[in-house]
């Protein structure tokens, strides 16, 4: 019962019988090593030939398997293209038993593969609009679960699941502090350094402080956080629970009498809620000392009247609005990412459009959430 | 009988982190045999399978696969060896973003010039072999576990591999489909000389395909019992061998299961 070596060549050899039709003898192995090559060679071999009728003598083979039936497939469609006869012989017992358990008699090349007949223009964008009004559904009512886990949790605390949160917020704050302020910290530097250019022909330099730090706290800190934010944790909220539901993970949450909004979503979102904030604290604080270091060094300020132009300029509100600005982008992302994550069916490749997904619509989301936020300040301010 | 030992495992040892699942493990698997591994769950019968196909490194001790030393450093020698092989995975492993079809598929066109028409032809062959044909374009996801497992199979003997590797192969599956399977086992065997390397534990399989089995314990971390599973059922003197084949469980409680 031995395998012969797979990678070894075949011999062929051809008599023509009087009746106009030939004999193949094939000679050592039809294997997968060999069958793309045989299949050439017989096609090139046969073309001299017109035969009435083609027999293949088996007897010198010594290992057929599916790929060699598939050679013989096309042997057979190569004469029979002309309606003649196609005879297989002496074939051992082992090779008819093959060839009868693969269908060989009805075995046709041209049972190809069709592919899903992909649908007209129309009905593909008719699929798409029915696909985003049921996303729009689903998103709606994935915001009403949350508010009710929220309600939930308001009136019963202890159905939080602190550990996880306590842990999300490592992840979403702690482990993000470090990108958040070298990258607030440029910003500052930057803004400075650009502003100087053009306040420096008024003499006007000490006005770099007044414009990095209002910009910063009322809109590029919370801006820039989120975005952060977004790309950081956004995308792992989505790949989390995207991963847990095609393992069925989410099923079994449920099967367990556990809510899996409450279970998954509120941790990470009360802990987006309140790292978001102080992140977006931190942001200012960094950008505001990339400025001081470009007007100390650059600009010929005193570190002193710096830092004092920077409080006169401040107002209490300022800060707080950028900071409230973050909480609302913290709740946004989470929100995104969860419903992203939840949107996951299939397999791996889902997770990776649901993350990407979660990304992009965070980011705009936080952008147009900002304009919004802009035009209630302008108004009521 | 083919005599000549396909696989030799000597005095292999293989953990993960601290811990040494299997220690002093040696046996060798016959060319054209049926050759299924045995043991408890969590006994390390899936990291046996990894250690020979060189997806874990083992701590000590040798593997060869027809003559090639396994090797997880030597790439070339490694890739002329997975050539040889074709593994079977407990969870199936297909890729979630190809169909069916393609997942068969995929070997094929890697490995050999056919054309693609004929590709299809070999595919639509391999599914019918594990009773999906009509399954061609469905993604992994829109099948039922079983399903999934039999079309796993299609891919593992793409290439008509001479050692097919199964973890598992007939969890999940009906008795009907586990029979069918067994008999498709026996019929590669017969048919292509193929070697086969199969963990399960279903016993009317094992009885029904195994040639030779060996027993892994995790207490002993190692083999408790080698031979044809018939004889070792009616014969074995180890208490977890006759438990294990008469199907009891052990006298001490539920929860206790272990060699003497
Ligand atoms: N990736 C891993 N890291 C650490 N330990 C592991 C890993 N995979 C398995 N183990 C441990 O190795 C041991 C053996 O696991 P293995 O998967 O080989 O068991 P098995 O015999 O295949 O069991 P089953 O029949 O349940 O599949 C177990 O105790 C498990 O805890
Ligand atoms: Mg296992």
């Amino acid at each position: 019962m031995s395998v012969p070596e797979t990678p070894s060549t075949s011999r062929y050899e051809i008599s023509e019988n009087p009746e106009g039709g030939i004999t193949l003898n094939i000679h050592g192995n039809m294997g997968a090593a060999n069958a793309g090559q045989m299949i050439d060679e017989l096609t090139a071999l046969l073309s001299d030939y017109s035969p009435s009728s083609l027999t293949v003598d088996l007897e010198k083979v010594d290992y057929l398997d599916d790929f060699g039936t598939l050679v013989l497939a096309h042997l057979r469609k190569l004469v029979t293209n002309g309606g003649n006869g196609f005879y297989v012989i002496n074939s051992s017992d082992k090779i008819k038993e093959l060839l009868s358990i693969l269908h060989f008699d009805s075995l046709d090349e041209k049972m190809s593969i069709e592919k899903k007949r992909s649908s007209g223009i129309f009905i593909r964008i008719g699929e798409a609009t029915l696909q985003h009004i049921s996303d729009l559904k689903y998103a709606i009512s994935f915001i009403g679960s949350i508010i009710l886990s929220l309600v939930h949790i308001c009136l019963h605390p202890r159905s939080l699941r602190t550990d996880d949160t306590i842990r999300y917020m490592q992840r979403v704050g702690v482990d993000g502090l470090p990108i958040v302020a070298l990258i607030s910290f440029l910003m500052g530097l930057i803004m400075a350094f650009m502003s100087s250019v053009q306040l420096e022909q008024f003499g006007a330099n000490i006005y770099v402080a007044s414009l990095v730090s209002l910009a910063m706290t009322r809109e590029l800190g919370p801006i820039m956080t989120a975005i952060i934010v977004a790309g950081r944790s956004g995308s792992a909220f989505a790949a989390e629970i995207g991963t847990m539901k095609i393992s069925e993970e989410v099923d079994a949450l449920f099967t367990m009498g556990f809510n899996p909004v409450m279970f998954l979503v509120v941790p990470k979102l009360v802990a987006a809620a309140v790292m978001v904030p102080i992140l977006t604290l931190f942001s200012d604080l960094f950008a505001i000392m990339g400025g001081l270091v470009v007007g100390v060094f650059m600009l010929d300020l005193t570190a002193g009247a710096y830092m004092s132009q920077t409080i006169k300029t401040l107002e209490l509100f300022d800060v707080f609005w950028g900071v409230l600005k973050g909480g609302v982008f913290g709740v946004l992302i989470t929100w995104i990412g969860c419903f992203r994550g939840f949107q996951v069916r299939g397999g791996a490749a889902s997770v990776g459009q649901a993350t990407t997904s979660a990304v992009v619509s965070s980011i705009f989301l936080i952008i147009m959430c900002d304009s919004v936020f802009s035009v209630i300040l302008r108004y009521w301010g | 009988m083919g005599s000549k030992a396909i696989i030799r495992v000597k005095d292999l040892r293989a953990g993960y982190g601290e811990d040494i699942i299997l220690d002093h493990v040696s046996f060798n698997v016959y060319e054209g045999e049926v050759f299924v591994i045995l043991g408890g769950s969590g006994c390390g019968k899936s990291t046996l399978l990894k250690a020979i196909i060189g997806l874990i490194e083992p701590r000590s001790g040798k593997i060869t696969i027809d003559g090639d030393e396994v090797s997880v450093d030597d790439d070339t020698t490694l890739q002329k060896i997975l050539r040889k092989v074709g593994v079977l995975y407990q969870g199936a492993a297909l890729f979630g973003s190809m169909t069916i079809a393609e997942n068969v598929a995929l070997p094929i066109r890697e490995y050999t010039s056919l054309p693609k028409e004929s590709i299809d032809v070999l595919v639509k062959m391999k599914l019918g072999l594990v009773n999906l044909e009509g399954y061609e374009n469905y993604l992994p996801s829109e099948l039922s576990g079983g399903m999934k497992k039999r079309a796993g199979l299609a891919r593992a003997m793409a290439l008509n591999p001479k050692i097919l590797f199964f973890d598992e192969p007939s969890a999940g599956l009906d008795p009907v489909t586990s029979a069918e399977l067994d008999d498709l086992i026996l019929y590669l065997n017969r048919s292509l000389g193929t070697t086969m390397v199969i963990v399960t534990h279903e016993l009317q399989s094992i009885f029904a395909v195994a040639q030779r089995i060996i027993m892994l314990d995790k207490r002993a971390k190692g083999i408790i019992a080698e031979g044809n599973p018939k004889y070792l059922r009616d014969h074995s003197q180890n208490q977890f061998v006759k438990q294990f084949f008469n199907r009891q469980a052990d006298e001490k409680g539920v929860v206790s299961r272990g060699s003497q």
